[in-house]
């Protein structure tokens, strides 16, 4: 009878390790509840979880609505109006000129005036968005008379184009991140990073206060990002493509995805499975690019002219006051005056690639979930400091990664410093923003206040970019996430 | 430890306080000029001649501690913008600044708001405290009435949970003082006037010194009310105040009918006229009628009685009497905030002319009930659903539709998600405190069958059920009725009809109304409770 009871022995104890396991969680869970019935809310994430995200997606989208209300940049102020007239124009051109004509100065399409200089899934984009509001409100996208239109209703139906795309693409995308990158933590954690990035303000703000659609460039990398952690490399060939073709910035995410997926490949057993997986994701990316550029592969030129729309070397290596490397040292180097165009965009070109190039040879020699974020995180940011004719828009990029680790890293990106610290790098931005609305600069530097909020927040964000190359160099080959908990 | 309570409170009011900024450029209705006006008038003219200016049709019409109030904002406004309080240049000037200071005085103001709060709460358990900071913090009623549509409501029911929370903790001369303080701000307050006076005259005035204490606080009441009529009275004008402050010849229902007992009456006259007609019988046409539900009714009904202000007074009166009998007899501190809801519900339901912004008057109050037991629960869940719904026609323009539905969704979402939630993971103990209006308090149950009872309420309580099928049903059926009445409605009807679908959303929420006022009354039946002595 010794099988027989050995087996039932087996499956006993195998049974107890699994009822020891049970109770350990049950346990762990009650502590953590316990934990929180002191500290804070008690709220009943895990067991009402999908209502608990509902309320955030609900909460978010009140608050965007709510930011819609009011106004836009540059409304009310001709000549040139704010982007919500460069939207609308693009509107108005792609849907009442040919294709080919988008990108071209013709009789109907003034590129003085607000040309096309987004790629073409922008154009795209307008197209169909232009075409809802010409069914519903004509007037507001008729060719040459509708220039600087605006009406409430037209401005609501331009608000409900930014809000739809946002609901539709890009909250779908963070959930989808979240899912797949904290699937192992508690629903509690995940509902705070859902939190995280969906009120983020900056966002909110760029998109309904000032009027851009930098939820759809970004909801697609959250996407692609969403496809890497989750291992489906071929989709994430297909998803960050077509974001770097609705907006150029997203190539600040280029070199992470570049870098990621290389390592990916790298890790087949031998070289002939690498070349292969390599090649495939080649493939799938040309075959994205092929299709976003169908409509202007007709001649060379047409798709050079629509390059050539896109990359506005002529505009300096940078303008106004963005918080990086160029505008931070201008104070004392006059890069403008000291060198020609042509060499500072080599310039920029070298320093941006080889700030990346760290973050880079973490991910091709060691590629992992989180590293992939950090590298996004370290990526976007060595952009944001060297690249050419940087937008202060353009934080939104760092920003996305940086909330989508918040939870990883709470200590820099919740800002769970020490308390002294946090005070005074909080007062200090309240003073200078106090400074910025009171005070009236000396007539010798007018922009001196802007200049200073450069510097300050300059200061911050280059001990965060060292800080998080540091970390991403100290992940471990693989980031065993999926036993962090178990 | 208050400074922890007081965090969580803080944090609420920081949200919604964020919410409330980003309201500012939305609709608002003509109450937000008559607020302006009344500045004007109070800031132009001497004290005798506030109620008798007739330079705009907004004439004063609220008790002269509003006036006083709306005299201490026009300080700040004329130095904001002088042309606001000019009584002549100011009408109808609205300006982004104007705008942005009158929206700000409402935010302010909502402070006296979370002071009454804060102050009803102060004795209770953290998780407690949280519920019922967030039921009134984010109440959507408040954010549709006062911060969209412009009114100081908040403000005032402010005073009133401060008069509720001092009547809780038995200090009945300062809620007595509170009471008064808020009827002379809006007399509409008044409703509750009879639960008070009953309450206070055998709560308070009792024992060997009632007389003294009899005089002490009707001294307070009449020294209020003198401070508030007094110069009126001096100026001989009390005749021209009442009349604005009762403007009888407003007709029984709103343009848009409240859901209260009258909607559910007139619509059965037009019924029966309609039917009656068709059998040929001689009666006048519902045409009239149906206009006049739109323009305040005041063309009387076709077959029923008509009603007059006495009538209304009447019947409220009479449905108040129940509860006033049960506080004649057992004057209880641990019930008083319950009867002054049933009080506004019985206004509310009754009342001659009232308003859809008055449901605020009794669900505000009512969710300082919801911790009390999940009975209380889910009848708040219930009723403010209602009750904040039939708020929509306030907010008729497409704009604010998506605010107030993601508002009025959210609360729901917030109130039942937590509420379950919190009477799951109360423990015995806090149990027999929290529920025992359920269990006989009586001295014949024995101990074992009070376990008993209390054991088989901790194991449904880890399920636990709020609403119920019914009222669950009936709450989906606000669905369709919302559907029918924005999108086919007028698909179907084009411009025919336009009452039509407001009457709809009005009787149906007449019928949810008319079941919570009678789940209200029924209570005036019920065992007591005991009177509160675990507090101080």
């Amino acid at each position: 009878m010794g099988p027989p009871d050995f087996q039932h022995k087996g499956r006993a104890t195998s049974r107890n390790i699994k009822l020891e396991k049970a109770k350990e969680k049950e346990r762990a869970n009650a502590a953590a509840v316990k934990s929180d019935h002191t500290v804070e809310w008690s709220w009943p994430y895990t067991s009402r979880y999908r209502s608990t995200c509902f309320l955030v997606l609900g909460f978010a989208f009140l608050l965007r609505y709510l930011v819609s209300l009011h106004s836009y940049s540059g409304a009310g102020t001709p000549p040139k109006f704010g982007d919500y007239e460069a939207q609308r124009h693009w509107m108005e051109i792609t849907v009442n000129t040919p294709v080919e004509d988008w990108y071209r100065n013709t009789t109907d399409n003034d590129l003085t005036y607000w040309g096309l200089d987004y790629p073409p899934l922008t154009a795209y984009q307008s197209f169909v968005h232009g075409s809802v509001i010409e069914a519903l409100q004509p007037e507001a996208v008729a060719l040459h008379t509708s220039r600087g239109f605006e009406s409430p209703s037209s401005k609501m139906l331009m608000r409900w184009t930014v809000l739809s795309s946002d609901v539709l693409l890009f909250f779908p995308a963070v959930l989808w991140f979240i899912n797949e990158f904290y699937s192992d933590y508690r629903e509690k954690q995940r509902v705070w990073a859902l939190a995280m990035v969906l009120l983020h303000p900056a966002l909110m703000l760029i998109d309904h206060g000032h009027f851009q659609y930098n939820c759809i460039s970004l909801g697609l990398a959250i996407a692609g990002a969403a496809a890497v952690v989750s291992k489906r490399e071929l989709w994430a060939c297909v998803l960050f493509p077509l974001s770097l073709n609705h907006k150029q910035m997203s190539a600040y995410y280029a070199p992470a995805f570049f870098a990621h997926l290389l390592g990916r490949c790298f890790q087949k057993n031998n070289l002939y499975k690498s070349t292969i997986a390599f090649v495939k994701l080649g493939v799938t990316v040309i075959l994205t690019f092929a299709v976003c550029w169908w409509p202007f592969s007709e001649s060379k030129e047409t798709a050079l002219q629509v390059l050539s729309r896109l990359a506005p070397m002529q505009r300096g290596i940078y303008e106004d006051y963005v918080a990086n490397f160029w505008c931070g040292t201008a104070m004392v180097f006059k890069w403008k005056q000291l060198f020609p165009m042509a060499f500072l965009a080599k310039l920029a070109l070298g320093t941006t690639v080889s700030a990346c190039l760290p973050s880079m040879v973490q991910q091709i020699y060691a590629p992992s979930r989180k590293g992939f974020l950090y590298s996004m995180l370290n990526c976007s940011l060595a952009f944001y400091f060297f690249s050419y004719q940087v937008h202060e828009k353009s934080v939104l990029l760092p920003i996305i990664p940086a909330s989508l680790l918040a939870i990883e890293e709470p200590q820099v990106l919740q800002w769970k410093l020490p308390t002294w610290f946090v005070a005074v790098s909080v007062s200090g931005a309240a003073v200078l923003h106090l400074m910025y609305f009171r005070l009236h600069p000396p007539r010798k530097y007018p922009f001196l206040f802007e200049a200073l909020i450069m510097a300050y927040t300059f200061a911050h964000f280059v001990p965060l970019a060292l800080y998080t190359n540091w970390k991403q160099w100290l992940l471990p080959k693989d980031t065993p996430v999926k036993q962090k908990l178990t | 430890m208050w400074t922890s309570d007081l965090s969580d409170l803080l944090w609420m009011v920081s949200i919604s306080t964020c919410v409330k900024v980003l309201l500012v450029p939305s609709y608002h209705s003509t109450d937000f000029e008559v607020h302006r006006h009344w500045m004007a008038i109070t800031n132009s003219l001497p004290v005798k001649e506030w109620y008798n200016d007739e330079t705009s049709e907004w004439t004063l019409d609220y008790p002269p501690f509003f006036a006083w109030f709306e005299r201490l904002l026009a300080v700040f406004a004329s130095r904001v913008d002088p042309r606001m309080v000019d009584l002549v240049e100011g009408l109808n000037y609205a300006t982004d600044t104007v705008i942005l200071f009158q929206r700000s005085t409402v935010i302010a103001a909502d402070c006296v708001l979370y002071w009454g709060l804060w102050r009803f709460c102060r004795k209770f358990t953290a998780e407690k405290q949280r519920l019922l900071y967030a039921a009134v913090v984010f109440s959507p009623g408040l954010f549709m009435v006062d911060h969209i549509h412009f009114q100081y409501n908040g403000f005032l029911l402010g005073i009133l949970l401060l008069s509720l929370s001092c009547l809780r903790e038995g200090r009945n001369v300062t809620g007595g003082f509170w009471f008064a303080v808020l009827v002379c701000y809006k007399h509409l307050f008044a409703v509750a006037g009879p639960v008070y006076f009953v309450y206070l005259l055998r709560h308070y005035c009792r024992g060997t010194s009632w007389f003294w204490n009899f005089m002490r606080l009707g001294s307070t009441v009449i020294t209020v009310v003198g401070l508030a009529f007094g110069p009126f009275v001096y100026y001989g004008q009390m005749g021209q105040v009442l009349k604005r402050l009762f403007p009888f010849g407003r007709g029984l229902c709103h343009a848009y009918w409240a859901p209260n007992f009258w909607a559910l009456y007139n619509t059965v006259d037009k019924v029966l006229s309609i039917v009656l007609r068709k059998l040929g019988k001689d009666i006048p046409g519902p045409k009239a009628a149906m206009t006049g539900g739109l323009v305040g009714d005041s063309s009387g009904h076709a077959v029923l009685p008509n009603v007059t202000p006495a009538i209304t007074a009447m019947l409220v009166l009479l449905a108040m009497l129940p509860c006033l009998v049960r506080i004649w007899r057992r004057p209880r501190r641990s019930e008083v905030v319950q009867w002054v809801v049933y009080a506004y519900t019985c206004g509310y339901v009754f009342g001659w002319h009232v308003h859809e912004k008055a449901a605020l008057h009794f669900v505000v109050p009512l969710s300082l009930l919801i911790a009390d037991s999940v009975d209380a629960a889910g009848d708040f869940l219930f009723t403010s659903t209602v009750s904040y719904y039939s708020l929509f026609p306030l907010l008729f323009k497409s704009r604010e539709y998506p605010i107030k539905v993601s508002l009025l969704l959210l609360y729901v979402f917030v109130m039942g998600i937590y509420l379950p939630h919190y009477f799951g993971n109360l423990s015995p103990d806090n149990l027999s405190n929290t529920c025992v209006e359920s269990e006989e308090p009586d001295e014949s149950t024995s101990d074992k069958s009070r376990s008993g009872t209390r054991w088989t309420m901790i194991s449904s309580l880890q399920e636990v059920e709020l609403l119920g099928t019914c009222r669950k049903l009936y709450l989906c059926g606000l669905l369709p009725l919302e559907i029918y009445s924005q999108l086919l409605h007028p698909y179907l009807f084009k411009d025919r009809l336009p009452f039509l679908p407001l009457m709809l959303v009005s009787v149906y929420c007449s019928v949810g109304l008319f079941y919570a006022w009678a789940k209200q009354l029924s209570a005036c039946f019920n065992q007591p409770k005991p009177d509160i002595h675990f507090q101080m």
